[in-house]
């Protein structure tokens, strides 16, 4: 990659602004976000990511991304895992194993329907999304 | 097909013996009786916090938050808000009036935490550069670089009241505006991610989740003060995030948002990263200079100033992870919004580890101001196993113990210096009425005299007398001319240390003193210890409550406990560890502790 100007860095946002909105890459509207900091690498969620993707793969899925990113800073019940389905509110699931790691591929992303139990609170409001920049 | 609306109840322990199990049958019931059982899913979550105010109802996916919901108002929440989709306004949570904590308008009116440090931890992707521009990421130094003088960036930092978070709270904008008021030449901007209180994890989970806004940040101050060269000291203990921030330098730099001509313009900026082998001393400015120098890492007396004279005796600004983070916002935002958050004395969010004897612990942003009953009861859910608050402790091995009469104190830097403790880092460890404040004492000043360079005396000398007086008292050997005399050593190390770690080393001490003087008698006058932590000041003892089952026999781990099967049992005192694990595994509390 070329390094940027200030327009291609103006121009890459914009783009880019609108792919996370939509959450939308290569036709994935599915995004599973796994909370890989140390915190939560320290409680299994190297294990916990693998079972997502092998329950992805065993059920033949192909809209769904797994993603990582860092601490979302509720280490009581790491590992952590965002899912976000169309059509849902984005939910985060605590204390995910690799056995509920598959029951969210399961009963979330197919069933549509929320796990009993594992629902954590969002910690914070967003305030890049927030309009009142 | 997914379900219209979602309703969580919250299932802590605190909400289920607030009725909780009740409200979510009654929920269900009137959802079937409403014909809505296609349209809304009733869910049990784990714990949200706020467990004063269960039970807790969130409405998703508009996120409205119900608390204190009783069964009985199962009927009107479900017909009002699921049928006919109007708030029950009785039932919101109602910010108390009259506190110092300001709210930047738009902030849901329920949520404690405000992130602006963390805003994209748990969000983004760290290794992805493009999706930290995407979140406007980068926004703040294309801003400094194309609209601003760099004078304009120093004084938007000064308005924006920032401080330190690094512990001492000293503003930013005046720092880098004594190393940009140097003579033009070579200057250094250092960022100080050496991060080392116990219990203490804010640095290393934002640069785990976030290097990018450390690299933006580190970028404008190089552009504010005039230094092309940057150094991140981190310890060689946080693997994870060096190579997150070794991938990000990378990527930012192929971008040529980092390196020669920035963006095409004529600022030149690069970053290295200095390596430490964790000496807690290296976080002391002056000594993290002499170790990034390749010298033994210990401190000098100041001034000058490192702003004047720092690495290679050249002026360098030396910034915290935490505060550096708040930079890029601040630049993109403006002074104007960061300042409606946050206390008159300490603008802005702070982040604490919080740890200890608290159910919800975690990483968590709030704004100053903010209380410390609102952090360990709303946000953390309160204490474990039901048990009593007894204290909190800021600030790690330099900070104070805080009591229970100081919780709904707003916590700015401000307030916590003035009841004898410090903010620190932003370590917050929770204490119950299961810890001793001399056995937590005794650890701080444990740390201390190991981390302790040795340079000067008062540290080196004065750390070690505290510890062995410690060590006396919660052996049970210690005089009442002992608390004079560690209140005589105490000052004179604040007074007469080299630099902070010998400064702040008492503070533990002297706040204990303080406000828990009552403990220090009943360990030295009734050679008692209440929370039982203290082994040498307990026995354990069999009664004639014991039936002979055993069990102790078999569980103690050095075999000090004697006795005949259905016949009573003896603890030989001598070979005892008092490690308690018979008073525990007794069934039939036939086991005193005094």
């Amino acid at each position: 990659m070329a390094k940027l100007t200030l327009d291609d860095l103006r121009k890459m946002r914009a783009e880019k602004k609108q792919i996370m909105a939509l959450r939308d890459s290569e036709n994935k509207d599915v995004h599973i976000v796994v909370g890989m900091g140390t915190c939560g690498i320290a409680a299994g969620a190297k294990a916990t990511f693998g079972a997502i993707v092998d329950a992805i793969a065993e059920k033949g899925l192909t809209n769904v991304m797994v993603r990582q990113t860092g601490c979302m800073g509720l280490c009581y019940s790491e590992p952590t895992v965002e899912v976000v389905v169309p059509g849902m509110p984005p939910i985060i699931y605590g204390n995910v194993t690799p056995e509920v790691a598959n029951e969210i591929v399961e009963e979330h992303v197919l069933g549509k329907r929320l796990l009993d139990n594992l629902i954590c609170d969002k910690p914070a409001i967003d305030i890049m999304d927030n309009k009142g920049n | 097909m997914a379900f219209k609306n979602y309703l969580l109840v919250c299932g802590g322990t605190a909400c289920d013996s607030s009725k909780g199990i009740e409200l979510t049958d009654e929920l269900r019931k009137e959802i079937d009786a409403a014909g809505l059982k296609d349209d809304v899913q009733i869910v049990r979550t784990g714990c949200l916090g706020f467990c004063e105010k269960g039970p807790i109802v969130k409405v998703l996916p508009e996120d409205t938050f119900y608390v204190s919901v009783k069964p009985e108002d199962a009927k009107e929440l479900v017909q009002e808000h699921l049928v006919k989709g109007r708030i029950v306004d009785r039932l919101l949570y109602n910010h108390e009036q009259g506190k110092s904590l300001v709210t930047v308008e738009g902030i849901d009116f329920y949520q404690k935490q405000f992130r602006i440090v963390l805003r994209n931890c748990g969000v983004i992707d760290p290794d992805k550069i493009d999706d930290y521009i995407a979140r406007d990421g980068y926004a703040g130094l294309e801003k400094a670089l194309f609209e601003m003088t760099p004078e304009q960036v120093i004084d938007e930092v000064s308005r924006s009241g920032l401080r330190g978070r690094g512990g001492a709270g000293f503003p930013t904008g005046k720092k880098w505006s004594f190393a940009a008021a140097q003579p033009k030449g070579e200057k250094y901007m250092v960022c100080n991610a050496d991060e080392g209180d116990p219990g203490a994890y804010m640095d290393r989970s934002t640069l785990e989740g976030d290097p990018h806004s450390v690299l933006e940040a580190m970028a404008i101050a190089g552009y504010a003060i005039g230094a092309s060269k940057g150094y991140i000291y981190i310890r060689a203990e946080y693997p994870l995030a060096i190579r997150r921030l070794e991938t990000a330098i990378e990527a930012a730099r192929e971008y040529g948002l980092l390196g020669e001509k920035i963006l095409n313009s004529d600022f030149d900026f690069d970053i290295e990263l200095r390596l430490g082998a964790g000496a807690f001393v290296c976080g002391e400015e002056t000594a993290l200079l002499a170790s990034i120098e390749g010298n033994r890492g210990m401190p000098r007396p100041r001034p000058p100033f490192p702003a004047v004279k720092g690495l290679w005796d050249k002026p360098t600004v030396i910034n915290n992870v935490e505060t550096l983070a708040n930079i890029p916002v601040i630049i993109s935002k403006g002074a104007d919004w960061f300042n409606k958050i946050g206390t008159a004395d300490t603008r802005g969010t702070k982040v604490f580890a919080l740890t200890g004897k608290v159910n919800n612990t975690g990483l968590i942003e709030v704004p100053m101001g903010t209380t410390l009953r609102e952090i360990i009861f709303e946000i953390g859910g309160g204490i474990k196993d039901g048990r009593e608050f007894k204290a909190a402790q800021t600030g790690g091995p330099s900070g104070g113990i805080i009591p229970r009469e100081f919780l709904d104190t707003p916590i700015d830097f401000g307030s916590l210096s003035k009841i004898g403790s410090i903010m620190g880092s932003g370590g917050l460890i929770v204490m119950d009425d299961t810890d001793c404040i001399i056995d937590i004492a005794k650890f701080y000043l444990e740390f201390t005299v190991d981390e302790s360079c040795g340079k000067c005396s008062p540290c080196r000398i004065g750390g070690r007398k505290l510890q062995n007086y410690l060590s006396r008292i919660s052996d049970g050997r210690g005089q009442l001319k002992d608390i004079e005399n560690m209140q005589k050593i105490s000052e004179a190390m604040t007074r007469a240390s080299l630099c902070g770690l010998g400064q702040t080393a008492s503070n533990p001490v002297q706040s204990s003193l303080k406000y828990f003087m009552d403990e220090y008698l009943e360990h030295i006058n009734d050679r008692k210890c209440r929370a039982g932590k203290c082994k040498k000041l307990i026995t354990y003892t069999i009664t004639d409550k014991c039936i002979g089952c055993t069990v102790c026999t078999r569980h103690c781990p050095v075999a000090a406990i004697t006795g005949t099967v259905k016949e009573k049992h003896v603890i030989n005192q001598a070979r005892c560890i008092k490690c308690g694990i018979c008073y525990e595994k007794c069934k039939f509390d036939a086991i005193t502790r005094s």
